[in-house]
């Protein structure tokens, strides 16, 4: 239980996670739901219990397509999404946690990959 | 303004409760012989509603040195909506009173129910002291009202 | 000159113990106009009471203290006292010297000392006291419901049964409301419409109850025991009088493509029609919106008037207009009741897209004989079994307020569940999942009857909520939902999806309120006066609520509510008369300007204006606004006196000079 983080993220997302009624509609509803080991309604109760580090190591912060259906479905208006985007931030200001190197970038080129989609990936993922 | 023979000072409170949860509150306070000063002096009145801020200048110019509004909590007004309107006269009178340079803690406005006669005690114990502490009210007092 | 008493109690040692009785009695005797000072064991004793009495004779006492216990314990019983000895009951006042005096604190010395000063401010009041009397005001012996629901209709006949005539006012063309739209009941399963519509034909055949079906309240006026209303009867073109309720018109009738509201558009009907086979009134209405006669477009279909061929009675008027009537009532009744919100909101249940996706209440008609398949369920879109049902619940339940409704609709729960087992009872061969956030289900026999579903026949229920539904080529429904049990997402290839839908009070209910001065929260329910206390009555004296127009219930409590809605309203008709209570305020009118700030807090709507003449100093007359307080209506809570700019608001028996004399007299 990291309360720094936990207090990091809650203020970078602007989320009030005490809203949540566990009803996993966000879960539900999203799109990476299989990619992710944690899933959206995971991320906000995980931020709620303080455990940010476990969500920071995982994969499944750059698994978030951040399509939003899990804000614009939620019921109480929790914003699962900008949850996960803060984790995610939490975890690119880490020194050297940036998801996105540029030496690995020329192996994972692929020809129908539009180079507005290298520089959106590396504002995303990288600091 | 009593001064009694050891000479600490000892503040004169006025407290007006509402009928249906403050007053029952005290009362109840009484019924569980939960102690509080004797410098508080109870008025009732049907809602809190009821009480105008000229009720409260006119106790500190007569020579108060604190004044407490009493009553029921938002929500649970007796007369549905009385406790609201108290809220934002209040909020206004302080704010007055605040410019007028009138210390904060002499006024004080408690949401206290029928069933809260120790809050009721603690309360008046808290506000008795706090009073205490800011000494008598000079700025207020009307000279000429004060008993020879 | 005043002359008053002041009676010092020595409550056995309660009082005497810390408070010195002889001191205070003592004290007291030399303030102005106290003529008697005395102390005495036990105040509230018939000896005690006597001494009172005796003393307002002898001395001829204008005003009393009593320095006692708290007056909500005996400020009545001094009061009758003074009564009886022929001084007005609002002449006595009482200062509390046990529960705020003797009781708190130890010191004798300064008890004593706060207990003159007590009493001293309770002799200031009782100077300025003015005596009180109780108005009365009449009350006419009718009731009046507005909503013919089973909470209007259960309402109505515990009034006629008390013997008191009741109007029913319902703004469709037959009573029933919701509940006769309604299948099964749980927790029994019995049929609604078996247990509903004996009631209905009872109210109907009441002698004491008149429905006024197809109308609305248009005007309220006045206030408890005697309020005016003005009901609305809208033109149904059809005389009520003269229809029997044979049904020849309907079948006459050549448009026969309206959308049956009362199967809730799942098949059709004619223009003219009846809602239902056992309607109360039967009678027939005729549609203006889709008559030929009344909107058709060309001459041919102007001409149409087939319906007024057909009726053999010649009930129907192609003419007819709204009809007004205005009635005096001694007591209003609300049961306006609830709907389904509307789905338009939650695209991702594909509720606008695809036929098959039904809210409960639809289900209840898709699954009722006398509905649109007659009673077999079956698929809206072709008709075909649905062998795989998807339940979602809390559809607009429970949201955040942009969303959807913030509160539990409480019913959802347990009509799923009965849904659910209906059809496992029926078709075997059908799976039914529930996807769900909380099973709720605190009531009698309900608990159970959720396990029964769950355990017998095997409804399979899931934690968690459905995310996106989806209407795919075959014809089937994607269901696409968490199990946060398990941790995982699921497909189910669904034949139909039901949505367990929020319920709202009804559109009607606000503009209601409004007319009647009663309160409303945030999501248009009936406040009651008291969430405890009085869960049946509003703030408003004389306006009484049932049903789910005053929040979420199921039939059971829905009825438990009508009945005690009633009882209270009887309670206030069996009266010939009301006393109100004396301290209400009152304006002076000399110094009112009219300027409407009391008519705002007024939480009662007490408080009216009126035009009157005034003689001014120059020997003219001038007519001003001024403002009148109904004592009747008035509760006395005394928000207007403080709003009152002028001064001119006051409160009888706390008015501004008794207070401020109190005020004078602590502080002296």
């Amino acid at each position: 239980m990291n309360n720094n983080l936990k207090e990091q993220v809650l203020r970078s997302s602007g989320v009030n996670v005490l809203k949540c009624m566990r009803c996993g509609k966000c879960s539900g509803t999203c799109p990476s739901y299989d990619e992710m080991e944690y899933h959206p309604h995971q991320f906000v109760y995980m931020v709620e219990k303080g455990d940010i580090e476990t969500l920071m190591n995982s994969k499944s912060i750059y698994k978030c397509l951040t399509c939003f259906a899990c804000v614009d479905r939620c019921p109480r208006n929790v914003e699962p999404a900008k949850v996960v985007e803060a984790v995610r931030l939490a975890a690119i200001r880490k020194q050297g946690n940036n998801h996105l190197i540029a030496d690995s970038i020329p192996e994972m080129l692929d020809e129908d990959l539009p180079q507005q989609a290298i520089v959106t990936a590396f504002r995303k993922y990288t600091k | 303004m009593q001064v009694n023979d050891n000479k600490e000072f000892q503040p004169l409170i006025v407290a007006f409760c509402c009928n249906w949860c403050s007053y029952a509150g005290a009362d109840l306070s009484g019924t569980n012989r939960l102690n509080y000063p004797t410098n508080v002096k109870i008025i009732r009145v049907p809602c809190s509603c009821r009480v105008n801020p000229m009720f409260i200048l006119r106790a500190f110019q007569k020579g108060a040195d604190g004044v407490i509004l009493c009553g029921c909590h938002p929500g649970d007004c007796h007369y549905t909506s009385g406790n609201y309107f108290t809220r934002r006269r209040m909020t206004l009178l302080f704010s007055m009173l605040d410019f007028l340079g009138i210390e904060r803690d002499r006024t004080r406005v408690e949401w206290v129910s029928a069933a809260e006669g120790a809050k009721f005690a603690a309360t008046m114990n808290e506000f008795t002291e706090a009073v205490k502490k800011l000494g008598p009210n000079r700025r207020l007092e009307d000279l000429r009202c004060r008993k020879q | 000159m005043q002359r008053i008493g002041v009676f010092v109690c020595h409550c056995g040692t309660n009082i005497a113990a810390t408070v010195d009785v002889k001191a205070v009695a003592e004290a007291l005797s030399h303030e102005s106009g106290v003529v008697i000072s005395q102390e005495y064991q036990y105040m509230c004793s018939e000896a005690g009471q006597n001494l009172i009495k005796d003393s307002i004779k002898e001395y001829g006492l204008t005003g009393v203290v009593v320095c006692s216990c708290s007056p909500r314990m005996h400020e009545n019983t001094f009061r009758k006292a003074a009564a009886a000895a022929g001084l007005n009951p609002y002449l006595v006042e009482i200062a509390n010297i046990r529960e705020q005096c003797s009781w708190i604190h130890k010191d004798i010395a300064t008890a004593t000392e706060k207990a003159i000063i007590l009493g001293k401010a309770a002799i200031a009041k009782v100077h300025l006291n003015a005596p009180l009397t109780a108005g009365e005001s009449p009350v006419a012996k009718r009731a009046l419901v507005i909503g013919g629901g089973i909470a209007g209709i259960q309402t109505a006949l515990d009034i006629a049964e008390a013997g008191f005539e009741v109007d029913i006012v319902e703004k469709e063309a037959t009573i029933g409301g919701k509940m006769a739209q309604i299948d099964k009941t749980f927790p029994t399963l019995d049929c609604a419409a078996c247990i509903l519509t004996p009631k209905m034909v009872e109210a109907s055949q009441n002698e004491l109850i008149t429905i006024h079906s197809y109308s609305e309240v248009s005007a309220v006026k006045g206030f408890v025991g005697n309020f005016t209303v003005t009901i609305k009867k809208k033109t149904r073109f059809v005389d009520e009088t003269k229809c029997t309720g044979c049904g020849l018109c309907t079948e006459a009738c050549p448009m026969k493509k309206v959308p049956n509201a009362f199967n809730l558009g799942l098949d059709n009907r004619s223009a003219i029609y009846i809602p239902f086979a056992q309607a109360v009134p039967k009678v027939a209405t005729i549609d203006p919106n889709y008559c030929l006669k009344l909107k058709g477009g060309t001459v041919k279909e102007k001409v149409c008037g087939k319906c007024a061929a057909a009726c053999t009675v010649g009930a129907i008027n192609y003419h007819q207009q709204d009809e007004y009537i205005e009635q005096k009532y001694g007591a209003i009744i609300v049961a306006t009741g609830f709907n389904p919100i509307k789905l338009d909101k939650y695209d991702e249940f594909a509720y606008n897209q695809c036929p098959d996706v039904v809210t409960s209440l639809e289900l209840e008609r898709l699954m009722n004989a006398a509905g649109p398949n007659g009673g077999t369920l079956l698929r809206p879109s072709d008709k075909t079994h649905p062998h795989k049902i998807v339940f979602v619940q809390c559809v607009g339940s429970r949201c955040d307020d942009s969303k959807g409704k913030p509160y539990c609709s409480k019913i959802c729960c347990m009509y799923t569940a009965k849904h659910a087992m209906l059809i496992r009872e029926k078709y075997p061969d059908t799976e039914v999942y529930v996807f769900y956030i909380d099973v709720r289900t605190p009531g009698k026999n309900f608990d159970e009857f959720y396990r029964r579903a769950v355990e017998q026949y095997n409804v399979h229920y899931i934690k968690g909520m459905v995310g996106k539904v989806t209407p795919k080529a075959d014809g089937t429904i994607d269901v696409q939902a968490s199990d946060l049990l398990s941790n995982e997402q699921l497909h189910i290839d669904a034949d139909m999806v039901v949505l367990a839908t929020a319920i709202e009070p009804d559109k009607t209910a606000r503009p209601l309120a409004t007319m009647l001065t009663t309160q409303m929260d945030t999501n248009d329910f009936f406040t009651e006066a008291h969430a405890k206390l009085r869960p049946v009555e509003s703030a408003t004296a004389g306006i009484f609520l049932s049903g789910a127009c005053q929040g979420p219930k199921d039939i059971p409590e829905t009825v438990a509510q009508a009945s005690a809605a009633a009882s209270k309203a009887i309670g206030l008709l069996v009266k010939n008369s009301i006393t109100c209570n004396p301290c209400v305020a009152h304006s002076n009118e000399l110094m009112c300007n009219g300027c409407s700030a009391c008519e705002k807090v007024c939480p009662y709507g007490a408080i009216t204006y009126q035009d009157k003449e005034f003689r001014m100093p120059d020997r003219t007359t001038a007519i001003r606004r001024v403002a009148s307080v109904n004592p009747a209506v008035c509760q006395g809570c005394g928000a207007c006196t403080v709003a009152c700019p002028s001064g001119a608001m006051d409160l009888n028996g706390f008015s501004n000079s008794q207070i401020m004399a109190e005020v004078d007299a602590i502080c002296k």
